[in-house]
């Protein structure tokens, strides 16, 4: 298509919505000033044209495909016969799922421990450093950058050639130049989970940094130099006040780049996809949604087991959010 | 001016050794991109600040570029391409000893004709008799090789290899997929902030338990209704309006969420002193709210904007991969699969992906951050 047409297809989308609001708004306060002075009424309505796309698309995309999802994952391939557990059973005895499991689970041990480490160290370390925000900046800049994107950086880090040839991925530069064999890095197995965790690690510590530089700064002046008056060397202090009065930032930290890594298809499926034992669940779910046609029994399954992961960060956030509005 | 301890040189040189950790490998891919595909195969991108050496072999031209001058008959021409920058410091006419003269010396053949060899790649080749072979001869050459960069692998992508319309794709997908959303959860998020009505505390958790939900749980229902859709109204399951809609669903619940931490916060004495004056709930959005909102706006937007631009999967269930729908981050992968040799094609097509996320961050930063931190201490 050309820029044009796009351009106008663009343009038709989203004038659409600014005319839904406008128009429906705009009737409704031409009936009010010709019809009664029903208050309640009138209110009423405001109410239904201000939520009701939002409800409807909240509905369609999220609410009813949850239920729907787990519907189908004891229904059959296309959805219409039901069979028991008979999805589960087989999904339990699959070794690609068995290996998925596992995988998800070193993903979910080492990407939000280090993100959250080197987040909190470089957020420490910047904060007191003249060029600390040009550092930040640098650190922080893969978060803008597309999975797929990072995943062809790092691809080009990681390239192989034969033991004689020069090398052109950094890594394998390095290892020669310290006098180690040459390594095709993502087709070792269980080691290549680590090199793909090293993406997601690099791209979420930017996050990680940038939420603990701003909790940093609510770290009341006095407190710290009361301590370093007293003599606590920075060490201490790190870990006797800094790391206390972050415990919240910490969790939360913690729980949104979980939720990300339960999810984590896109490095994979562009490294690797799933290959020399990479596979993780979001990828093996996408893969039997189109395999032979496409199964949404299993493919259900599958990402009921990751909204399981994510169940007790969801039950979490309701409770605090439910405290909050007590207060 | 602070002392300098050890302790504070210490934490320079790590932080310094984090910063060198994070850049280099984009850097990289932003250097070999500027490459020569042919110099990019063969030596890694960090050679190429330098004068590097290397060997290679030419072949000059045969019979058809010969001229007579006197008594002899010459070919003369250069071993290089147009636009390579090489200087040549030594030379040689078989493979046994490949730098066997040096520049400007002249090599004499097995069937009696001579060549000399130029600093610039000039050759000069001279025969008594004339030259009969359509094929030239194998020169090989030690040439150095000052560092030379390019943007011919942009030119390449961006026309051959389709990347430019999968660029304008991404903008026809990306633009009305924040757009739409934003305008959605603005009427929403003032809902759950000022209006009163039945059943708003058990949509705004509906929207907290949907903060986390993972895409993976709606795929295979949103895509059964899109076929069904397009089967009934007989038009294709894969269209545009469709992503923008599914991506407007995915990022309803987080826009909304961050939009009502923010109307939260402003003062209600100025709400209500507007609703006691009679103005509509409508004027009171669009003449208080909203100018009140455009910093909030600006952070949504960017984050929304940036979240669909790099998304793959739903790009990927939603469009076809027809050229006339495909979007980067689609495209980019087909090539790692395709072209997973093509340096040139891939850190290039990689970087052309990245331009408008990269310069929305180092534009909007500020804002990006704002709305980063903003949904997380909260959330």
């Amino acid at each position: 298509m050309s820029i044009f047409s796009l351009a106008i297809t663009v343009l038709v989308g989203v004038l659409f919505f600014v005319l839904f609001f406008h128009l429906s708004n705009f009737l409704l306060d031409y009936f009010r000033v010709k019809a009664s002075k029903n208050f309640a009424f009138e209110n009423s309505i405001r109410v239904i044209i201000f939520i009701a796309p939002a409800f409807i698309v909240l509905f369609v995309f999220i609410i009813y495909p949850v239920f729907e999802t787990i519907r189908l994952s004891f229904y059959d391939k296309v959805g219409e016969n039901f069979v028991g557990l008979f999805n589960y059973t087989w999904a339990i005895n699959d070794p690609d799922f068995r290996r998925s499991i596992i995988n998800n689970l070193g993903w979910l041990i080492v990407v939000p421990t280090l993100s959250t480490f080197f987040g909190l160290v470089i957020a420490n370390l910047a904060d007191r450093i003249w060029w600390g925000s040009i550092a930040k900046s640098i650190i922080f800049m893969p978060m803008a950058i597309s999975f797929v994107g990072a995943g062809v950086i790092w691809k080009f880090m990681y390239d192989y050639r034969g033991p004689g040839d020069q090398q052109i991925g950094l890594l394998n530069a390095i290892a020669v130049a310290l006098g180690f064999e040459p390594q095709a890095w993502l087709t070792i197995p269980v080691w290549n989970n680590l090199f793909l965790m090293a993406i997601m690690i690099w791209i979420q510590t930017g996050l990680a940094l940038v939420i603990f530089s701003a909790a940093l700064r609510s770290i009341p002046n006095e407190t710290l130099d009361a301590a370093r008056i007293d003599g606590a060397s920075e060490l201490k202090i790190f870990w006797s006040i800094i790391i206390p009065y972050l415990e919240q930032t910490i969790l939360v930290i913690w729980t949104i780049i979980t939720i990300l890594v339960l999810k984590v298809f896109d490095i994979i499926y562009a490294m690797t996809n799933g290959q020399w034992q990479t596979e993780v669940l979001a990828n093996l779910m996408y893969d039997w949604m189109f395999r032979g046609g496409g199964d949404s029994g299993r493919g259900s399954v599958l990402a009921f087991c990751i909204l399981i992961g994510v169940i007790p960060i969801l039950a979490w956030n309701l409770y605090r959010h439910k405290q909050e509005q007590k207060v | 001016m602070k002392k300098l301890t050890f302790t504070s040189v210490f934490s320079q040189l790590l932080l310094l050794l984090f910063v060198i950790a994070w850049i280099v490998p984009t850097f990289g891919l932003f250097i070999s991109s500027l490459r020569d595909k042919d110099v990019l195969a063969i030596s890694g991108w960090w050679t190429s600040f330098t004068t590097t050496e290397v060997n290679e072999i030419y072949r000059t031209k045969g019979k058809e570029d010969q001229i007579k001058e006197g008594d002899y008959y010459f070919i003369k021409s250069n071993l290089f391409d147009e636009n390579q920058v090489k200087e040549i410091y030594r030379f040689g006419i078989t493979s046994k000893n490949i730098d066997e003269y040096e520049v400007g010396e002249t090599a004499l053949f097995k069937d009696e004709t001579e060549i000399t060899v130029f600093e610039n790649g000039d050759y000069v080749w001279k025969s008594k008799e004339e030259f009969k072979k359509k094929k030239g001869k194998r020169i090989f050459v030690s040439a150095k090789s000052p560092p030379s960069f390019t943007l011919d692998n942009y030119k390449e992508v961006l026309l051959k290899e389709g990347l430019g319309q999968a660029f304008l794709n991404t903008f026809a997908v990306a633009l009305p997929a924040t757009l739409i959303p934003l305008i959605i959860c603005s009427y929403f998020a003032y809902a759950l902030t000022w209006m009163k009505f039945y059943g708003r505390d058990l949509l705004l958790a509906t929207i907290i338990a949907s903060l986390v939900v993972p895409l993976q749980m709606c795929l295979i229902p949103v895509l059964t209704i899109y076929n069904d859709f397009g089967a009934l109204f007989g038009v294709s399951a894969k269209s545009y309006p469709g992503i923008w809609m599914a991506h407007t669903g995915f990022g309803l619940a987080s826009t909304t969420f961050l939009l009502w931490n923010f109307l939260k916060t402003l003062p209600s004495e100025m709400i209500e002193a507007a609703r006691v004056d009679g103005a509509t709930h409508y004027d009171t959005f669009i003449k208080i709210v909203v100018p009140l909102s455009i910093p909030s706006f600006a952070s949504i937007f960017i984050l929304q904007f940036l979240w669909v631009w790099n998304d793959l999967l739903v790009g990927l269930v939603f469009l076809d991969k027809h050229p006339s729908e495909i979007i980067l981050t689609a495209k980019l992968k087909e090539l790692l699969g395709s072209r997973g040799e093509n340096w040139e094609i891939l850190t290039t097509g990689a970087f052309v992906s990245m331009t408008v996320p990269l310069f929305i961050f180092f534009s909007l930063q500020r804002y990006f951050i704002r709305g980063l931190v903003a949904g997380s201490v909260k959330g």
